[in-house]
C-alpha cells in the first residue's frame, strides 16, 4: 500500500450525553463484541496500510486499553505498526491538540519519517466497511490533491450535523457547507480523506503558522477553489455514532441480517481485541427475540429488540426491550429496562424500573456496588 | 511437553479428519485449549507440542501461539513432530518415546524440570502448586492422581501410596481388585536430568510408554515418586458418551466446571467477532451459544459452537453443534454430535427411533447419540435412528426410504477426491 494511515479517535461531544464521561466517541462498544475504532482499523488492515496512528485526547483509558496490542488488527510488524499518540509537553508546544490539524501537526514527526506517498485519514466514529486503496485509485486516476469520501446519510440520520457537500459533474468538490441549517443534497462528508504526504505537510504546516487548527475549515473550505478537491461517493452502508440517538439507531441496525453479513461474515471481517469471554449461556427461563447477545453473557430473564454486550448478567423475570446493555452490566431479578442504553459495569438492582422514550432513548449510569450482601 | 498425537478412536467420525486434541468442546473451545490454558495461568511458558495424527487443524489453531499469549521471543509454543533422521526414523511409538525423541528440544532451554501432559482432557488446574510439591518432596518424579470411586478404579492406573509421606509405593495398571483409588491422570513432573537418563537407558524398549515403562524404571531404581492428590473436576473426553456428557454439564444453571469465572480464563483461537443473533422466532433455553451464530429456531439443552445457523422451525434439543454447520429449516435433531462445517437438510429428523447396537461398530457408537463428522451433508427430508454415524456428502441415494435405521452408519471415505 502507497499510504499511511491516519484515526482522529480524539473527539467527544456533548451529544453523547454520560456515555462519553467514561471514554473517547472511537472507544464506544458497537454491536455486541467490537468498538467502534475497530472499524475504521480494520479497514486499513485490510487495505493493506502498513502503518497506522491513532490520534487520542480526550479520556482515553478505554481507547488505550483496547489497543494495548496491536497484533489483533495484524500491526504487530517490524514494518510499520500501531502507533497511538496522545498529545505531550515538549519544549515547542505546550498544548493540547487545539483542533484535528493541530492534532496531526502536533505528530507531524509521522508523516515526516514515513516514505509511503499518500495519507489516509479517518475518523475513528464512523461505522462502515470501505478499501481504501479503491478511494486512493480514484484519487490518483482523478490528479486530485484531496478526496473527501461522502455518503448519503441513513434515512433517520439528523443531517445537519454533517458537513454537506456539493460537486461538478466530475466529482469534484466545488462547495462546502459544515452543518447548514438547511441541507440542499443529502451528500455528506463521511470524514475520510486521502491525500498526498507531502502536501498535507505543507498545507499543517500553513495552517498552523496561520493558527488554524480545523481540517474542514481551514483546509476543505478554504482550499476549494485553488486545490482539486474530490469526493468519492461511498454507496455501502455507513453511519456515524456520534450521537446517542446514532449510537442506539446504529447499535440496532446490526439486528439486520444484510447490515449484520456485510461486516461480519463477508471476507474482510471486523477484527478487535480477543477477550475470550465463554459463549453466552442462556439459562431456564430466559425468553431471547430478536436480538444481538455476545459472548460471556448469562441471560435468565426475558431480551427483546436489543443489543446485549459482552459479560453481562440478566437476572430471573427482568424485561429488557428495545434497549442496549454494554459490557460486564450486572442485572438483578425483575428488573424493567424499556428504551434504555445502559452503561458499561453498571449495577442495576433487582425490582427496579428504567424507561426512556423509544424516539429518544434514555442513558441509564449508576454507580451501585455490585458485591453487597 | 504436551502430547497430542492421539488420534482418539473412540470418538469415532469425530476424529476422522482431526487428532482429538483438536475436537471442538463447549460451544467455541478445541479440547486442547484446557491444558494450554492451563500452562499460560501457571506460569508455564514454554510448551512443546507434539503431533502425528492428522495434525493440520490443531497446527493451524495453535498457529504461533497468540490465543495462549504463547507467542514469546525465548520459548513460547513449538510444534514438535516426528521427523526423519539419518538413521532410524520413526513415529512416536510411544508417549514417552515422543519425548526422547525431542530431548534436542528439551536441551535447548535446558529445564530444570519438565511437566509432561496429555491433550486430551477437561480440566483447570495450576501446575505451579504441583511443581512445589515435587520441589518440597525433594521428588525425582511426581505424578498427579485423582480419587475415584473405589469400583471405577480398575478402569485406570492406580497409584499405591504411603499416606503419611505421599510417596508412591506401587503401581497398579488396571487391577481387578484396586488396592488404592487414586488414579493416575496422565500428569508428570520430571527432575529432568532424571527422565532424560531414564529415556535414555531404555532407547531400544519397543513403545516406550510413561506409564507402563519409564516410571516402573525410575521408581524401581529407587528414584522417589511421589503422588500429587488434585481434588477439583478432571473430566476424560475419551468415549462419545463422556464427551457428549462433559458438554451437557456446561450448561447446568451452575455447573461444576465453570468457564464464567474471571479467574483462570479458558483462552482459544477465536475465529469471530460476530455478534450472535437471534430472530424473533426463536426460542432458546438451557443452553451456551457462540460467536455469530444466527438462530432462527428452537434450541434447548444444547451447546453450539461459532458461527453456526438453526434454520427457521428447526428444533435442536439435548445435541451438541460443531462451529459453521447449518441446521435446515424444520429439522428436528435430538441426542446429536454434529460436527464442524456440516449441512444438515431440510425436514431432516435425527435421533429418531428405538436404540439398537451398532452394526457399524459397536465398541465405539454405544450410545443414543446420533454423531455427523465433519463436512458432511444430509440431504433434504431424511430420517435418522439413534446410536449412528455419518461422514461425507450422503445423497438421498445412501438412504433406503429416506431412512437411515439406528444402529447403522453411512461413512464414505473422507480421502481428499
Amino acid at each position: 500500500m502507497k499510504a499511511i494511515g491516519i484515526i482522529l479517535a480524539g473527539g467527544n461531544n456533548r451529544r453523547m450525553q454520560a456515555l462519553t464521561a467514561k471514554r473517547a466517541i472511537a472507544a464506544m462498544p458497537m454491536a455486541g463484541q467490537t468498538r467502534a475504532v475497530d472499524f475504521a482499523l480494520t479497514n486499513m488492515a485490510n487495505s493493506h496500510v502498513q502503518k497506522v496512528a491513532v490520534l487520542t485526547q480526550y479520556n482515553t483509558k478505554s481507547l488505550n486499553e483496547h489497543l494495548n496490542s496491536s497484533k489483533w488488527w495484524d500491526f504487530g510488524r517490524k514494518q510499520g505498526g500501531l502507533f497511538v499518540y496522545s498529545p505531550t509537553l515538549t519544549q515547542e508546544n505546550l498544548n493540547w491538540y487545539r483542533g484535528t490539524i493541530d492534532s496531526i501537526y502536533q505528530n507531524i514527526h509521522f508523516l515526516k519519517e514515513s516514505h509511503e506517498p499518500y495519507v489516509i485519514v479517518a475518523s475513528g466514529d464512523g461505522i462502515y466497511k470501505l478499501d481504501y486503496s479503491q478511494v486512493l485509485d480514484y484519487h490518483i486516476a482523478k490528479r486530485a490533491d484531496i478526496t473527501v469520501v461522502t455518503t448519503k446519510c441513513q434515512e433517520w440520520e439528523d443531517v445537519n450535523r454533517f458537513g454537506q457537500v456539493i460537486t461538478d459533474k466530475d466529482g469534484r468538490i466545488t462547495d462546502f457547507e459544515e452543518k447548514p441549517m438547511v441541507m440542499e443534497t443529502s451528500e455528506v462528508n463521511c470524514g475520510i480523506y486521502v491525500v498526498r504526504r507531502r502536501l498535507l505537510i505543507e498545507l499543517l504546516e500553513t495552517c498552523i503558522q496561520e493558527d488554524r487548527y480545523d481540517f474542514v475549515r481551514d483546509i476543505l473550505v478554504r482550499y476549494r477553489n485553488l486545490k482539486r478537491i474530490y469526493a468519492y461517493h461511498l454507496d455501502s452502508y455507513w453511519s456515524n455514532i456520534a450521537t446517542v440517538q446514532s449510537y442506539f439507531r446504529t447499535n440496532m441496525d446490526f439486528l439486520d441480517a444484510g447490515i449484520r453479513h456485510a461486516f461480519f461474515k463477508e471476507e474482510g471481517a471486523v477484527l478487535t481485541k480477543a477477550n475470550d469471554f465463554p459463549p453466552a449461556k442462556y439459562n431456564p427461563g430466559c425468553c431471547v427475540r430478536h436480538s444481538i447477545v455476545a459472548s460471556g453473557t448469562i441471560i435468565n430473564g426475558t431480551v427483546e429488540d436489543s443489543v446485549i454486550f459482552k459479560s453481562s448478567f440478566i437476572g430471573s423475570n427482568c424485561r429488557i426491550k428495545n434497549s442496549i446493555i454494554l459490557n460486564d452490566v450486572y442485572i438483578g431479578d425483575n428488573t424493567v429496562i424499556e428504551n434504555c442504553i445502559v452503561e458499561s459495569h453498571n449495577t442495576i438492582y433487582a425490582n427496579s424500573t428504567y424507561i426512556g422514550d423509544p424516539n429518544n432513548v434514555r442513558v441509564v449510569v449508576e454507580h451501585n456496588d455490585r458485591y453487597i450482601m | 511437553m504436551l502430547l497430542a498425537g492421539g488420534q482418539g478412536s473412540r470418538l469415532g467420525v469425530l476424529t476422522a479428519k482431526m487428532a482429538k486434541p483438536a475436537v471442538s468442546f463447549g460451544g467455541k473451545y478445541r479440547i486442547i485449549d484446557f491444558p494450554l490454558s492451563n500452562c499460560i495461568n501457571s506460569g508455564v511458558d514454554t510448551v512443546g507440542v507434539m503431533t502425528q495424527y492428522q495434525p493440520l487443524r490443531l497446527n493451524s489453531h495453535i498457529g504461533i501461539g497468540i490465543a495462549w499469549d504463547l507467542d514469546r521471543t525465548v520459548g513460547g509454543v513449538t510444534i514438535l513432530s516426528p521427523y526423519e533422521r539419518s538413521e532410524n526414523s520413526e513415529w512416536y511409538t510411544g508417549t514417552a518415546n515422543a519425548i526422547f525423541q525431542n530431548i534436542d528440544y528439551i536441551d535447548s532451554f535446558d529445564p530444570t524440570y519438565v511437566l509432561i501432559l496429555g491433550g486430551d482432557h477437561i480440566y483447570k488446574m495450576d501446575y505451579e502448586l504441583m511443581l512445589n510439591y515435587h520441589k518440597a518432596r525433594k521428588a525425582d518424579v511426581t505424578m498427579a492422581a485423582m480419587p475415584v470411586p473405589i469400583e471405577e478404579a480398575s478402569r485406570f492406573g492406580v497409584l499405591v501410596t504411603d499416606p503419611d509421606t505421599g510417596r508412591i509405593v506401587d503401581f497398579e495398571e488396571k487391577p481387578a481388585h484396586p488396592r488404592s483409588n487414586l488414579a493416575s491422570m496422565g500428569i508428570y513432573i520430571f527432575t529432568w536430568s532424571v527422565l532424560r537418563d531414564a529415556l535414555v537407558k531404555n532407547k531400544d524398549v519397543p513403545s516406550l510408554d510413561f506409564g507402563k515403562h519409564v516410571i516402573p524404571y525410575c521408581h524401581a531404581k529407587g528414584n522417589p515418586v511421589y503422588c500429587y492428590e488434585y481434588n477439583s473436576y478432571w473430566k476424560d473426553v475419551g468415549t462419545l458418551y463422556s464427551y457428549w456428557e462433559a458438554n451437557m454439564e456446561l450448561i447446568d444453571l451452575v455447573p461444576v466446571f465453570n468457564l464464567y469465572e474471571e479467574y483462570w480464563r479458558i483462552y482459544t483461537n477465536s475465529i469471530t467477532n460476530a455478534p450472535t443473533y437471534i430472530d424473533g422466532g426463536a426460542d432458546i433455553t438451557r443452553s451456551i451459544v457462540s460467536e455469530g451464530c444466527e438462530i432462527y429456531g428452537q434450541v434447548s439443552n444444547s451447546v453450539l459452537g461459532t458461527n453456526v445457523t438453526i434454520g427457521p422451525g428447526a428444533v435442536v434439543r439435548d445435541s451438541i453443534i460443531m462451529a459453521d454447520t447449518v441446521i435446515g429449516e424444520n429439522s428436528r435433531v435430538e441426542k446429536a454430535i454434529i460436527a464442524e462445517n456440516c449441512v444438515i437438510g431440510k425436514n431432516c429428523v435425527l435421533g429418531e427411533g428405538e436404540y439398537r447396537e451398532s452394526t457399524y461398530n459397536p465398541k465405539v457408537y454405544a450410545a443414543d447419540l446420533v454423531t455427523v463428522g465433519e463436512r458432511s451433508v444430509i440431504p433434504d427430508g431424511v430420517s435418522i435412528g439413534k446410536n449412528t454415524a455419518i461422514l461425507g456428502e450422503t445423497v438421498p441415494e445412501d438412504y433406503p426410504h429416506g431412512r437411515l435405521e439406528s444402529g447403522d452408519a453411512i461413512v464414505k471415505a473422507g480421502d481428499v477426491e
